[in-house]
């Protein structure tokens, strides 16, 4: 590392954007070094992938400035930004489905030896650069990508979530060819949900919290933990957050059979291997950073996808499913955080709570409005409905139109309740009432698995949470536990005995390139249950 | 390293790299093959076909082959325009009224300047487009009436006149009487305008803004100017599609017919995606070939031309969703 006055690349300062009303960047500053790798963290809405946006071209920030190597960098769109200095990989491939590799690399312009060489040297040798891009893997795509925004040489390689959805051995190459950029004339910036590997590659890590800069850590052993602590702020402290009626549910009789169980469940790259066991009347929370498979397992347990490997079994008999509607009849019902993915936007509040019910193949005859219209009347007034623009759903504020992608399982009655991020984007007041009533569905016997990205939730809402990190359940928490730091800790999976195949790529990576980490991390971590 | 190699593959023997060549263009060499049975059916149904009847093909389908490359360039780059029959009926007018009585020279400015109009004309279209952001399929309809009143504004019934010489480059035979000229001219205007574009960065972007814009925007592409170059490409074919108009009726034609909707009809039976970024020009001007024969080959078989219309439309729905279906296992596979 280069000591002395810093040489900077890159440095942002102040740099803010809104939209709207909304905040999104208050004032955030990024000071790159030469020869670096650094890493920007924060917690989800921090701000970081606006800034992202801002320097990769997408979105023009409010007021800041941004220089890269003296020269004020204003940018307008990606080609701009390359001109400017900052290449940049994302988390989908900026690749064209339908060209060839050859013809992807010739549209940017990259050059072909130096994109081969880079192939090669990220493990992928024999890779036919006359293959057509959508015939290929996703994680090919990712490494051509990678390979391709190295060819160009850029004073600034930004890498937003590299290792997502990578294999352990490509990951492991990954992390090297990063590595193998300090003390060159270039820099990183290197975004990862990984811990481990911000400890492997990283000199330095900025940390980005309600937008702004809270902090710029020196990446050493046990390091860690101050990101975590710089990233939550004054909640790390505040052990306070009030327990839910938890008290009031009585502990499950041993013995009992689970409603949902899953076992061995796997999709793909992003789920490797998750089980569970949901009871009756209980609340499970979900908790996972983005992308570590939740997706994919709401999508298996809901009917949209097969599973591929594991199993699933209801009331202790193993299902399967091939259609939403087979798991509807198993009783699991699905409210997805688009609230556009479930509701007729354009058809009234009586019909979209009405359609689970009537839609049933077999009675596509007369619907008898009769017992339909005191079913729905019941649910409107359990969930305390808006109805004031009930002709057109769309009208509904995001909270109301939630309530009733809510009602419309509830008016038939509800046995499983599957819910992804459910409060996203929905205001206070209303968020409290679907706390509210999950807790009476599950005290009425029903079970309700929660996925929430908000981690506060789980206190709120839940008796239990378990939490996934890289497709694999890694915690058990109870709820006293379940406190946000616990949960953020967890979700990073920051424990000692994690023993995975690409923490060991990591490690080793690590120790070729440090010689010092002689200081055991520390084990803050141990509220986290078994696995 | 060892665990990817499965993955890629190695592929570096002549075979596969033919085999490749074959898969990735299977719609086309399946269209040739399709093209040859109908040959054979003409031939069967009616002997004497032969010289003449293939000569009368290529003059019908000037037009109309234009027309479907000028709809699959839009389509490509991941567009479509609706104005393409008002177009060719502009282009039409405007030359004949241009080129009635005036000598050979006067003609070929004449023809350059139709040219000119038709990437102009395409422009306004694919400027409209982007600027407005009204859905493209909105804009180029609305257009099309505009283009075809104009037409009617500069002349109101057929009429005109073309220059011998364009009328003469397109009839009659070139050398070989199986080789008739019209054939020759399309192929001549394809190669030297599209294979050129295709192979530059402006064809790559064009297929890239179809493909994916999101992803081509992200490769630096400029993605509007590229639209707007593609519908100027699409305006440029049209005209040529109202010249072969004038150099094959004689006169002006001020009526678009029904043009715009046969040219979708010939590239989608040409293996051009409507969601964009995948086909060429080739397979659609074959499948302007195939769908003249079946018309043809029904005439000869007696059939009622009404009936015959209804047959043409079941045999593209019949032919792309059996397209689909071989897609659809290969990926399985």
């Amino acid at each position: 590392m280069i000591d002395g006055a810093p040489d900077l690349l890159l440095d942002a300062t102040g740099v803010a954007k809104h939209y709207g009303a909304v905040v999104a960047l208050r004032s955030a500053s990024l000071a790159v070094r030469r020869g670096e790798v650094h890493a920007l963290m924060g917690a989800n809405g921090a701000g970081k992938s606006t800034l992202v946006k801002i320097l990769t071209g997408g979105v023009h920030p409010d007021r800041g400035t941004i220089v890269v190597r003296g020269k004020p960098f204003v940018s307008r769109s990606p080609a701009e930004a390359r001109r400017g200095g900052i290449v940049s990989v994302y988390q989908e491939p900026a690749l064209i489905p339908d060209l060839d590799v050859r013809a992807n690399l010739r549209l940017t312009q990259s050059p072909v030896e130096a994109t081969r060489h880079w192939l090669a040297e990220l493990g992928l040798p024999d890779l036919d650069l006359a293959d057509l891009v959508r015939d290929l893997p996703l994680a090919t795509l990712r490494i051509i990508d990678l390979a391709r925004a190295l060819a160009i040489e850029p004073d600034v390689l930004l890498l937003d979530e590299m290792t997502a959805a990578l294999p352990a051995n490509l990951t492991e190459r990954v992390l090297e060819v990063v590595a193998r950029q300090r003390g060159t004339s270039r820099s990183v910036i290197f975004i990862s949900h990984r811990m481990i590997e911000i400890a492997a590659v990283c000199d330095r890590a900025t940390v980005l919290r309600e937008g702004e800069t809270v902090g710029v850590v020196d990446v050493t052993a046990g390091s860690e933990h101050r990101i975590v602590a710089l990233m939550l702020g004054d909640m790390a402290g505040d052990l306070s957050a009030h327990v839910a009626d938890v008290a009031a549910s009585p502990s499950r009789p041993a013995g009992a059979t689970p409603r949902l169980s899953a076992r061995a469940l796997s999709s793909g790259t992003k789920l490797t291997d998750v089980s569970f066991d949901l009871y009756p009347g209980e609340v499970l929370g979900v908790v996972a950073l983005e992308g570590q498979g939740q997706d994919e397992l709401f999508d298996i347990l809901s009917g949209s996808e097969r599973p591929g490997g594991g199993d699933l079994l209801v009331d202790g008999a193993a299902v399967s499913f091939r259609h939403p509607a087979d798991a509807i009849r198993a009783g699991l019902v699905y409210i997805p955080a688009d609230r556009a993915e479930a509701l007729l936007m354009q058809r009234s509040v009586r019909e979209n709570i009405a359609l689970p019910f009537t839609a049933r193949i077999g009675a596509w005859g007369p619907i008898d409005v009769r017992s339909e219209r005191i079913k729905v009347d019941a649910a409107i007034a359990t969930l305390q409905i808006d109805t004031r623009a009930a002709s057109e759903v769309r009208r509904l504020s995001g909270g109301n139109q939630q309530k009733v992608t809510i009602a419309r399982w509830v008016a038939g009655g509800v046995q499983t309740m599957l819910c992804f991020d459910p409060t996203r984007g929905i205001d206070i007041g209303t968020k409290q009432q679907i706390y509210q009533l999950l807790r009476d569905l599950a005290n009425a016997g029903a079970a309700v698995l929660l996925y929430t990205s908000e981690l506060k939730e789980i206190q709120l809402a839940c008796d239990r949470a378990i939490v996934i990190f890289r497709g694999r359940v890694v915690a058990e928490i109870p709820v006293a536990d379940a406190d946000e730091p616990t949960l953020l800790r967890a979700a990073y999976d920051l424990r000692p005995d994690a023993v995975m195949p690409e923490v060991i790529a990591a490690e080793t990576v690590a120790a070729e390139i440090r010689d010092s980490g002689t200081t055991p991390v520390a084990t803050e971590t141990g509220s986290a249950g078994t696995r | 390293m060892t665990a990817t190699s499965g993955v890629i593959g190695r592929r570096d023997s002549a075979l596969e790299t033919a085999l490749g060549l074959v898969r990735r263009n299977g719609w086309t060499l399946a269209l040739v093959g399709l093209l040859v049975t109908f040959l054979a059916i003409t031939k069967l149904l009616n002997p004497n076909y032969g010289p003449a009847g293939i000569q009368g093909l290529a003059i019908s389908i000037l037009p109309i082959a234009f027309a479907a490359v000028a709809q699959a360039i839009v389509v490509i780059s991941g567009g479509i325009d609706l104005s393409v029959g008002s177009m060719m009926a502009l282009a039409s007018v405007t030359s004949a009224v241009l080129m009635k009585d005036q000598g050979d020279l006067f003609g070929v400015a004449v023809v350059v300047a139709v040219l000119l109009l038709g990437l102009a004309v395409g422009a306004i279209n694919g400027a409209l487009v982007v600027v407005t952001r009204v859905p493209d399929i909105v804009v180029t309809l609305a257009m099309s009436f505009v283009w075809a009143g104009t037409a009617l504004l500069i002349l109101n019934t057929p009429g005109g006149g073309a220059a011998p010489w364009l009328m003469e480059i397109i009839s009659g035979p070139l050398g070989n009487p199986w080789l008739p000229k019209a054939l020759v001219v399309l192929a001549v205007v394809v190669v030297v305008v599209w294979l050129p574009l295709r192979r530059s960065t402006l064809g790559l972007s064009l297929y890239a803004v179809g493909s994916s814009p999101l992803a081509a925007f992200r490769s630096g592409v400029a993605v509007a100017p590229t639209k707007i170059v593609a519908y100027a490409l699409t305006g440029f074919f049209a005209a040529l599609g109202g010249l072969a108009l004038t150099a094959t009726g004689g006169v002006g034609a001020p009526v678009p017919g029904s043009y715009t909707l046969q040219s979708v009809a010939a590239i989608v039976l040409g293996g051009v995606s409507l969601a964009g970024g995948r086909g060429g020009v080739l397979g659609p001007i074959i499948a302007v070939i195939i769908l003249a024969l079946v018309r043809t080959d029904l005439f000869f078989a007696g059939v009622d031309p009404n009936w015959s219309t209804a047959i043409q439309g079941a045999i593209l729905i019949g032919v792309v969703m059996f397209g689909s279906l071989v897609a659809m296992r290969r990926m399985r596979a």
